[in-house]
């Protein structure tokens, strides 16, 4: 397909990794933050890290929607399916995020809850529309990328007069997960979790544009490059970075020209800001309260926000014990640091929330990494 | 869960959405996010909106920038002995 194919080309792919492999300065280790999740999965779907020198190395970020979710959020999107007997509709990616009480929305549907998967949040307000005498409730997730189709879904809704929908949001933002990231103590006190610059994202920028990502370029001294999620704008994000850093430099530089300009998608960003208002807090799982890092609907459209219509009250659940994916979404450990990682926790049954979505740092390792891990021995008869 | 794919325009119809062929799949999709889209654009299309488009050009300056890398690792290589 056009736009696709031809940032795919594996030719291409090693040409860079040799012009990488050529200006690294050996001396010295090179560690940058891909903070999306679909730069994760490209690294890991495309082998990018075995094309990249061995001092450069791709620490895992926290821009996964469904791994940042923290369980007391579906515990609410649950309760509203089992105890309130609403229609509960959701992206695909949620279902199997595990909650409370060994239960995920996917096992709730199987308790008889009426949960519906939804391809677009458009589909949530023509099930509410066919539904009239129902409840029906959006379970709404995402970064930037994904909050304006929300915030369209509420905007028509008010529009044609429907009584029975509203959104139960769990939109976050982007731009205060980095700054909670370079505040962490990993990053700032110990130096546990080096970071030399970040690969900025690719779809939320076409959104927010890349002007928001210069306050980090210039407060925190960090260079980032907004790249695309093929793998030669992954390959070529790494290029642009190493260069920042071996010329000293910290700005902001997009890869990713295509679809991003400085400004963003203006119209996105006006009819979100209609819709939504910043949270003063929000538990993100991994990184815990991050203040204003969150969107909840404005009290003009109260009639279509969850929280306020089913008096929802939040309640934090702590993670499995045994799970890392907490210090995995700070990148202080890898999937591979997990103990039950492959064995308990798997895809088809994940304990944990970054073995959920094929972006997460878990799921991609699991799917495509962990061969790499495996030593080769090769027998003669 | 960000992900978005490139679409060919191929249709406006009423109510701001329009039609897209996706390698070959014709889909319809909401261009309410995306004001002043024409037939012929590549929308990046987001859990059924098009929530941007491709600048033709710029793509194409990306895709030159690894050529012209190519281009410089071939000549490199005709340098060598």
């Amino acid at each position: 397909m056009k736009y696709i194919d031809e940032f795919r080309d594996g030719d291409i792919a090693r040409k860079i990794a040799e012009r990488l492999a050529a200006e690294v300065q050996p001396d010295r280790n090179y560690s940058f933050m891909e903070f999306c999740g679909g730069h994760t999965h490209a690294i890991s779907r495309y082998g990018i890290a075995e094309l990249l020198p061995s001092n450069v190395r791709m620490v895992h970020g926290p821009g996964c929607p469904v791994c940042v979710l923290p369980i007391g959020r579906i515990d609410l999107a649950i309760q509203l399916a089992l105890e309130r007997h609403v229609i509960v509709c959701t992206y695909g990616d949620t279902m199997r995020v595990p909650a409370s009480n060994g239960l995920s929305l996917i096992k709730a549907k199987a308790r008889g809850g009426d949960i519906r998967m939804v391809y677009s949040a458009a589909d949530a307000l023509t099930i509410a529309r066919q539904n009239p005498e129902r409840e029906v409730v959006f379970f709404a997730i995402g970064f930037e990328t994904t909050t304006p189709p929300t915030a369209l879904a509420i905007r028509d809704a008010q529009r044609q007069g429907l009584k029975n929908f509203s959104v139960l949001s769990c939109h976050v933002l982007t731009p205060p997960a980095i700054t909670h990231i370079l505040e962490s103590p990993e990053v700032r006190q110990y130096g546990t979790v080096p970071i030399d610059g970040f690969i900025g994202p690719a779809h939320v920028s076409i959104i927010i544009g890349s002007g928001p990502y210069e306050h980090f370029a210039e407060e925190y001294r960090k260079p980032v490059v907004i790249a695309g999620f093929e793998p030669l704008d992954v390959m070529q994000a790494v290029l642009m970075l190493v260069r920042q850093v071996n010329e000293g430099r910290s700005e902001v530089e997009n890869e990713f020209t295509r679809a991003v300009d400085r400004d963003g998608n203006l119209s996105a960003q006006a009819l979100v800001s209609e819709v939504f208002e910043l949270r003063t807090s929000f538990e993100w799982r991994g990184l815990g309260e991050v203040p204003y890092s969150a969107l909840k609907i404005r009290p003009a459209f109260a009639e279509f926000d969850a929280e306020r219509r089913f008096s929802l009250a939040y309640r934090p659940v702590a993670d499995n014990k045994a799970c890392e994916c907490g210090a995995i979404l700070r990148g202080v450990k890898k999937p591979t640091d997990c103990q039950i990682f492959g064995t308990v926790c798997t895809p088809e049954n994940p304990v944990g929330s970054c073995m959920v979505s094929s972006e997460g740092a878990c799921a991609a390792h699991y799917s495509y990494g962990r061969f790499r891990d495996i030593a080769i021995v090769a027998t003669t008869a | 869960m960000c992900l978005a794919i490139p679409a060919l325009l191929v249709e406006l119809l009423a109510n701001e959405q329009a039609i897209v062929n996706l390698g070959g799949i014709r889909k319809e999709v909401s261009i309410a996010l995306v004001p002043g889209v024409v037939v012929g654009d590549y929308v990046i299309v987001h859990v059924g909106h098009a929530i941007g488009r491709i600048d033709p050009e710029e793509a194409e300056r990306t895709l030159a920038l690894f050529g012209e890398l190519a281009e410089f690792e071939a000549q490199q290589a005709e340098r060598a002995p």
